[in-house]
């Protein structure tokens, strides 16, 4: 990968330095990360394993280098997780010697308090244990790798989303935010999402993975798997119960875009197995990434903003 | 990662980006300007415009309405208008752009100062039938009291009355005079119309009489970025990274993002609000040992003598040192639904530093359709824009907000319950100061 211009390449001597637009959001994040370590007793970082929560913790070890990242990890596990994802997260945790806290889907499911849809899909079922998690674990401040240019409701995210004691999201009664002087003062009982990627897109993303070399799971690249196709998406066949009767498996070529219940996360048909080939392949594409390969946020206009209202990420 | 720094000569291979904010009134097709740029500049992708489709197709509309692609909220498309800031991001081949679509109505102009706090261009619609109206005059004169550097009037729905240039040029020259009044340093009238595609992205083919650029030709090219590097040097403390580790048993940086000027190893700077003196030993640029950081870099600042340095501390050049303070006069937007009144016992956050303060003093009301001073209001309800004089607990490093959008910017908070009052603007403004009566 092309080394993308450095902060202080370019600079003549007295003149204006230039940032490129790569320094500049990982200089806004790391600058919102060191703001909630500055701020909040208890913070936790939302790592799912998938491109966006592995950014956002590069960036934490960044922004406290040498010294260790100050906040645990909390993975909501569907129990319907790539098995990859889950071994990165292991290694992730093993590598920096953090701390893993995990709300599990499935544990709720085996109690009876959460009962498995008639879709299949686990996504809307991860809000109950993330916001019970948070409650006993008196988080503070919950960061997110929630982009504001993935889906309209999170168009309206603040950078500092204070939730309810219910962890409820409430849009219309949002603090305004202004310059960059973020207010994450809370009750107790309620606490802070905070989302240090707000500002970057999808491929921000792709190019800081290549600029940093970040190592991804390997279901990012293209490879051979098993999939079956239901509503227009590629999913994978697996033990979480798909494929049905009446749908047939096929073995192709496909890569994810993002990374989630594997009842609801399609793969796409890719030949991108490296970091250029992907940026080259997004860069392309017509469809936005959830769209391609997000089923749960068809169900309506507005399910992004129900779930969030809930208090799902 | 490469980072070093004095390699001079190196070629600029990335794209600038533009933070820009839209206003103007309810109906006057802010949205769907913000839908056509999306659209036109190719910035919509098939599963969006299928969505709108569909939505547009189940409300009954024959086209698609391109409004319905930044109106995310479930409030929003029922009644059809914009209620809180969204943020946009696309990109053409020329920059990248950061979109703070903010909301019309009266009742959320607290949610247009939030828009145009972080802006760089404000785009003011008017819709051409109409004219300047109350509402095109609020816009601009909170544009002009947040510093916003370009100010760019679109003048819409120039289709309906029937592309005239006579209608273009008296809106043009009746808004440039008030915001030009106002201090607007630079304005830009554009006519066009949203919903058939006039002047946004692609050149109109009905106003042979207009020879400037259209809406995003200008977004394009306005210049950006002040230049806060060569200002006096400002870096407020975050957060004291001490790893206490075998391999760093003695490392102490003080971890913050630059606002203003250069800073490099070797300078003697001071400590505010302590005036401590020392010298900078060394500056970690995420890890990377550089010799020079500039805004808006978010950096580690290692310090020659042990001295007591805490979150809420500002690091300046001790030959550029602000004043410090405990009496501040301030232009304010008041953005909470309960008043703020003369006595008020609040919080203000500056940089990373929150000190106590008291409202000792509400000397004026704004009278945004007029611009008339309204002395001793006594409070400021939500949505007003006034003079406050406040006295804190502890003295501050304040620049005037003429000088820094960054360091002349404060926020008031309710210490009960945390809800961010008001929006303050140290200092005299070019608007306040005629406006609010000074």
């Amino acid at each position: 990968m092309t080394t993308v211009a450095s902060t202080t390449a370019g600079l003549p001597t007295g003149g204006t330095p230039h940032l490129s637009h790569l320094d500049v959001l990982e200089s806004e994040a790391v600058h919102i990360l060191r703001e909630v370590a500055g701020e909040f007793e208890n913070p936790v970082i939302l790592f799912s394993g998938g491109k966006d929560s592995i950014v956002m913790l590069h960036l934490a070890l960044k922004a406290f280098t040498p010294a260790p990242v100050p906040f645990a990890l909390l993975h909501v596990d569907t129990g319907h997780n790539f098995p990859e994802v889950l071994e990165y997260r292991d290694r992730a945790v093993a590598r920096h010697g953090l701390r893993l806290h995990v709300a599990s889907v499935q544990e709720y499911i085996d109690r009876g308090v959460l009962k498995e849809r008639p879709d299949g899909t686990r996504n809307p079922l991860q809000t109950l244990p993330l916001t019970e998690k948070i409650q006993s674990e008196r988080f503070d401040a919950v960061f997110g790798g929630g982009r504001r240019d993935e889906e309209k409701a999170r168009a309206k995210e603040r950078v500092f989303s204070l939730r309810d004691e219910f962890s409820q999201w409430d849009p219309r009664r949002q603090r305004p935010e202004l310059w960059n002087l973020y207010n994450g003062r809370h009750a107790p009982g309620e606490h802070v999402r905070v989302f240090p990627l707000s500002n970057w897109t999808e491929l921000d993303v792709w190019q800081y993975i290549a600029r940093e070399e970040i190592e991804l799971p390997g279901i990012y690249f293209a490879h051979e798997r098993e999939v079956f196709q239901r509503s227009g998406m590629w999913l994978t066949a697996g033990e979480w119960g798909g494929p049905k009767e009446g749908e047939t498996v096929e073995r192709r070529r496909v890569r994810y875009r993002t990374v989630g219940d594997m009842s609801c996360t399609g793969a796409v048909d890719s030949d991108a197995t490296t970091l250029d080939a992907v940026i080259t392949e997004i860069a392309a594409s017509r469809l936005t990434e959830r769209g391609a390969t997000r089923a749960d946020d068809k169900m309506s206009e507005a399910a992004m903003e129900d779930r969030k209202r809930e208090g799902y990420f | 990662m490469s980072v070093r720094t004095g390699t001079a000569g190196t070629a600029r291979t990335t794209v600038d980006t533009l933070s820009f904010a839209t206003a103007g009134s309810v109906d006057d097709g802010k949205s769907t300007l913000v839908g056509r740029l999306l659209h036109d500049s190719k910035s919509v992708l098939a599963d969006q415009l299928e969505a709108v489709e569909r939505a547009s197709a189940s409300r009954g509309a024959d086209a698609p309405d391109l409004a319905l692609l930044t109106d995310g909220l479930r409030a929003e498309r029922e009644q059809g208008i914009t209620i809180d800031v969204a943020y946009r991001y696309f990109a053409t081949a020329r920059r990248r752009f950061i979109l703070a679509d903010t909301p019309g109505h009266v009742q959320y102009t607290r949610n247009m100062v939030t828009g145009a706090s972080t802006a760089e261009l404000t785009v003011i619609l008017v819709d051409a039938r109409n004219g300047v109206v109350e509402q095109t005059r609020r816009h601009t004169a909170i544009a002009a009291l947040l510093r916003v550097p370009h100010v760019v009037v679109a003048v819409n729905k120039m289709d309906l009355v029937g592309y005239a240039e006579s209608v273009f040029a008296a809106i043009a020259e009746e808004f440039t005079a008030y915001a030009t009044g106002l201090g607007v340093p630079e304005v830009t009238a554009i006519p066009i119309s949203a919903l058939a595609g006039d002047n946004v992205v692609e050149p109109s083919a009905h106003m042979d009489w207009y020879g400037g650029p259209t809406v995003l030709e200008h977004l394009e090219t306005v210049p950006v970025g002040q230049d806060p590097a060569t200002r006096a040097g400002r870096l407020p403390v975050q957060y004291v990274i001490r790893p206490r580790t075998a391999e760093h048993p003695d490392y102490r940086g003080y971890a913050g993002r630059i606002d203003a000027g250069t800073f490099r190893v070797g300078d003697d700077v001071t400590v505010l609000p302590s005036g401590r003196t020392t010298r900078i030993s060394g500056i970690d640029l995420l890890g990377e040992p550089v010799d020079a950081a500039w805004p808006t870099q978010s950096v580690t600042v290692l310090l020659q003598d042990d001295v007591d340095v805490s979150r809420g501390d500002l690091i300046v050049p001790s030959a550029a040192a602000p004043a410090l303070t405990q009496d501040v006069t301030a232009t304010v937007c008041h953005v909470a639904d309960a008043p703020l009144t003369v006595g008020h016992r609040v919080l203000l956050r500056h940089g990373t530093r929150t000190v106590k303060a008291i409202v000792k003093d509400i000397p004026s009301l704004l009278t945004l359709d007029d611009l008339s001073p309204h002395p001793h209001p006594g409070r400021l309800v939500a949505n007003d824009i006034g003079r406050v004089r406040l006295r804190t607990a502890e003295p501050l490093p304040l620049d005037s907000y003429a000088d820094s959008r960054r360091t002349g910017s404060f926020i008031l908070v309710d210490p009960g319950d945390g809800t961010t009052l008001t929006a303050g603007m140290v200092g005299d403004s070019a608007a306040g100061a005629t406006a609010c009566g000074r």
